[in-house]
């Protein structure tokens, strides 16, 4: 066994320090009517070329965009990733570590870190950042949560064109507490219904959570969206899965948000059949004491030199047990640092760049499948790298019709919205080409006929 | 003295954003091939402020001069009790970057994605059969989401029994994620003591348990690497009492091959694939929090599962009883495939092995510094060992001990936890160091017991090796800086 360095001689020595007669000595306060009684029925063990064959093999039956044109979006993003991320993400040095306990031997995460709180700041218009939640779902769960805390009400306002599992997400983990959710309707264009929301939104809510962009692609007039919100006393929650519209789209904290969350897969992370990615979650400085996770810090050492710690754990669960703002003891530290790499790599203009590409190909692929007989955008408000198209038979059986063609057209919307049959939502990035676009026109013309 | 910390090379770095000059960029687009467009401009964000502008090579230099003040497994031993700070191999991070499984797009149609689906199946075959459950969830992110994960299963079965029972017993030697946890789910906390032998009796437990109680949250073995052998009795307690039981699975990687959970009436427990299956930790994540269950509560499995049907696998989200989901799409996919790969690489044999290994080296340790340090339980202690600070002479505290150990190039053990041991010193190896760095890493802790006696100030002004010296927490909590600004 390659990763146990033992040979027959060390154990017997080993043994004999500790002053036993066999390895079995060792387990002996175990009862032996929990015993197991038989060896594990399990593979026996392989070679590092067989694993790598039989992984092979797995990963032949699975479509990627190296065997197929793929238009999916829906909470995952296929975008290039430099080659310098994963260059860097694999010194042993930042993937082998833990959690930075002693800053004196962490600074390399602590100050990883820091600069990642400092760019999530940037992109979302606030003032503090944590170090990471396990993604963007279960991060607009605790801004919920916290929202509760900071407001003392327990009503929470859900858009229902926010990510369906951002939704089902934040339902499970208010499941048994005395929190509760209303839907908030959309109108035709997409967008949330202002007037509704306004019927709806009271003095009880403690907060209005808004998908930005919306699950349909849709840009949401955020800024009225909060003022609705603050004029009652509640948070406004905004919460983005593809946070490369960040680039282009004003900042959350520019328009008025309280808490802002999302999923930073977009940023540098392969789309791994939907993880790990990295949830982030900022607010302001007035509620920093309520924020739920890790937080890093500057200070100094002993000589006044700069450095970073963890810091404000006393919010946390090792302290304050029952009592935390959240049960989370980690963040999602490397898939943070691929953040931190590729956001520094894009900057300020490459950002912007490459959400004005994601753009601008969407409207087209958009003015192009809008046009074909049979096929309709029955969403009017802007939208950003994704938009619904309605198609006049069943949208799940045309999209299966593609594939034979090596294109994944979309997401049959059935799977959130059982109404839906006629729709599904078409994804653009960076990385498809106008080639691409065309075929997936060309196609879904044969798919008519 | 036989230290393997020097001082080395140490290069300061500043900020990636004090290297930002404007014009430089780090990254390249192929040209537009379609018409430019445009929002309204009402919805345009003109710029991203304060984000840096820096070349290609400014970022790999930063990052590579940073990743130079950590301290991973592979530079040296990291024996952080309860972390499992094992091995990560190199093969299983090549698996999880095969552009067929990294690049498998979670909406690809399940006709279309049969080998993720198929990988996952069999990680929750295999898991189930390592621990004795009936069914296995792989979403959870991580051991606390697990944790999440499980507790809102019991209470949903509980539910379903019409019981609106209000407390969860929980022993005194737990991880804090554990009360934490229990709260999330609307419970009241109870804790409990363990006994005097670090082990939680079943006559404590059925002393606290009646009609009020939900469950019992344990870990096993507990968080001073002793086994509760009283287990099963207190499974039967706790059943019999109408509550179930959970399991914190932290410590799993003692008892693999030797004793199943599931097995001794545990109705629940999590994994840590990060830990007992040799997942990288990250510098804090990404991890993998499996949960095992016993047969009762399959129906409240979060949603969807993974199923097989035939030759064929698929995801059921057709299941009204399901607690929900916990996160979007189905768990931390790229962690699972590591862990797969270490499985199909051990085998069942050699996961006993690791087990046994593991305790092997915990014990040896044990052995080698108990007559030095003083060790408050005396138990037959499996994958770890929990010093106190009591013995430490010159004034000096665990804390002194550990930076004191970053000087002789090890990373330090995890300190003052367990809560019920003063000063705790918990010392993990794990099964992939060899005698010889348990060796070294031990006369350096005896080493250090002598310098507390006789020259305390290298302890207490430790670690003097490092780029920093000890940073001031305090200062940074009593008025937080969390972020960058550029000066005006």
């Amino acid at each position: 066994m390659r990763y146990i360095p033992h040979t027959e001689e060390d154990v017997r020595q080993m043994l004999g320090t500790i002053g036993v007669d066999s390895i079995e000595d060792l387990f002996s306060e175990i009862p032996r009517d929990v015993r197991l009684d038989r060896p594990y029925d399990l593979v026996a063990p392989m070679s590092e070329s067989e694993v790598l064959g039989e992984l092979k093999r797995l990963a032949r039956q699975n479509a990627t965009v190296e065997t197929h044109t793929s238009f999916l979006g829906g909470g995952a993003y296929n975008h290039f990733s430099p080659s310098v991320v994963d260059h860097l993400i694999s010194r042993s040095e930042f993937y082998s570590a833990y959690t930075p306990y002693q800053p004196e031997i962490s600074q390399g995460t602590l100050q990883a870190i820091f600069e990642y709180q400092t760019l999530i700041c940037q992109l979302t218009g606030m003032d503090v950042s944590n170090a990471s939640m396990y993604d963007g779902a279960s991060a607009c769960a605790e801004a919920v949560l916290m929202s509760v805390r900071a407001t003392r009400r327990s009503k929470v306002l859900l858009a229902s064109n926010l990510h369906p599992e951002y939704r089902e997400t934040v339902a499970t983990y208010c499941r048994y507490l005395d929190i509760e959710l209303v839907a908030v309707p959309y109108l035709e264009s997409g967008r949330i219904d202002q007037k509704l929301l306004s019927g709806l939104l009271d003095k009880g809510a403690a907060a209005l959570v808004v998908g930005y962009p919306n699950f349909f692609g849709i840009i949401e007039e955020l800024g009225v969206l909060a003022d609705l919100a603050h004029e009652v006393g509640a948070l406004l929650v905004s919460a983005t899965s593809e946070p490369v519209a960040l680039g282009k789209i004003k900042s959350p904290g520019e328009l008025g948000a309280d808490i802002v969350v999302g999923e930073g897969q977009s940023f540098g992370m392969p789309v791994s059949f939907g993880g790990p990615g990295v949830g982030f979650f900022a607010t302001r400085q007035k509620t920093v004491r309520s924020i739920p996770g890790r937080l890093v810090g500057a200070t100094t050492d002993k000589d006044g030199k700069p450095g970073y710690v963890l810091t404000l754990a006393t919010r946390e669960q090792h302290i304050r047990r029952e009592k935390a703002t959240s049960n989370i003891c980690s963040n999602q530290g490397l898939c943070a640092l691929i953040a931190n790499i590729y956001l520094c790599l894009m900057g300020k203009n490459g950002l912007r760049e490459l959400a004005e590409q994601n753009l601008a190909k969407a409207e087209y692929a958009k003015a192009a499948i809008g046009a074909i007989d049979g096929f309709s955008i029955p969403f009017t408000a802007p939208t950003f790298n994704e938009f619904v198209v309605e198609f006049e038979g069943d949208a799940d059986a045309m999209l299966e019709s593609l594939e034979a063609q090596g294109i994944l057209g979309g997401i049959p919307l059935t799977k959130y919205f059982p109404e839906m049959e006629n729709r599904f939502l078409v994804c653009v990035t960076e990385q498809n080409s106008k080639a691409d676009i065309d075929a997936l026109v060309v196609a879904l013309k044969g798919g008519v006929a | 003295m036989n230290r393997i910390g020097t001082r080395g090379l140490i290069l300061k770095e500043k900020l990636i954003f004090e290297h930002s000059d404007p014009g430089r960029k780090g990254y390249s687009l192929p040209a537009l091939d379609v018409p430019p467009s445009t929002l309204p401009e009402e919805l345009s964000r003109l710029e991203i402020e304060g984000f840096p502008e820096v070349s290609e090579v400014d970022v790999v230099r930063h990052f590579t001069r940073l990743s130079t003040w950590n301290y991973g497994v592979d530079t040296g031993f990291y024996p952080l009790g309860s972390c499992t700070m094992k091995y990560n191999p190199k093969v299983n991070e090549v698996v999880a970057r095969l552009p067929g499984l990294a690049g498998c797009h979670p909406h690809t149609p399940e006709r279309l994605s049969q080998g993720a689906l198929g990988m996952m199946y069999d990680l929750q075959v295999a898991l189930a059969e390592l621990s004795g459950f009936d069914a296995v969830t792989l979403q959870p992110a991580a051991g606390a989401h697990g944790e999440l994960a499980g507790m809102l299963m019991i209470r949903a079965w509980h539910e379903a029994q019409g019981s609106s029972r209000k407390k969860v017993l929980i022993p005194d030697t737990a991880h804090g994620t554990n009360p934490a946890t229990a709260a999330l789910c609307g419970y009241d906390v109870v804790p409990i003591a363990s006994g005097d032998s670090g082990v939680l009796t079943a006559e404590t437990v059925a002393a606290h348990m009646n009609e009020d109680v939900a469950a019992l949250m344990i870990t096993n073995p507990n968080t001073l690497g002793i086994y509760e052998a009283d287990i099963r009795k207190i499974c039967e307690i706790v059943h019999e009492g109408g509550g179930l039981v959970y399991c914190d699975g932290a410590n799993f990687n003692a008892v693999m091959g030797i004793a199943r959970p599931g097995d001794a009436g545990v109705d629940v427990m999590h994994f840590n694939l990060h830990k007992t299956f040799a997942t990288p930790h990250g510098g804090g994540g990404p991890g993998s929090g499996p949960v095992g269950i016993n047969k009762k509560l399959i129906p409240y499995l979060p949603k969807p599962v993974v199923v097989r049907e035939g030759e064929k696998y698929r995801l059921d989200y057709d299941r009204l009883e399901s607690i929900g989901r916990l996160r979007s799409f189905y768990g931390n996919f790229g962690i699972m495939l590591r862990a797969w790969a270490y499985i199909l690489t051990m085998g069942g044999e050699g996961l006993k092995q690791v087990s046994e290994m593991a305790v092997l080296n915990a014990n040896y340790i044990r052995a080698r510094l108990e007559e030095t340090y003083h060790l408050p339980y005396k138990n037959r202690s499996l994958h770890e060992a929990v010093f106190s600070d009591k013995n430490l002479g010159g004034g000096c505290h665990t804390l002194d001990l550990a930076k004191r150990l970053i000087d002789y190039g090890y990373h330090p053990p995890t300190v003052y936890f367990p809560l019920v041991v003063q000063g705790a010193i918990m010392i993990e190896p794990t099964e992939t160091e060899s005698m010889e760095v348990l060796d070294e890493f031990c006369d350096a802790m005896l080493a250090i017991a002598e310098e507390a006696e006789n020259n305390p100030e290298l302890l207490l002004e430790a670690p003097s090796v490092t780029a920093l010296s000890r940073l001031d927490e305090t200062a940074a909590a009593r008025k937080p800086v969390l972020r960058y600004r550029a000066e005006a």
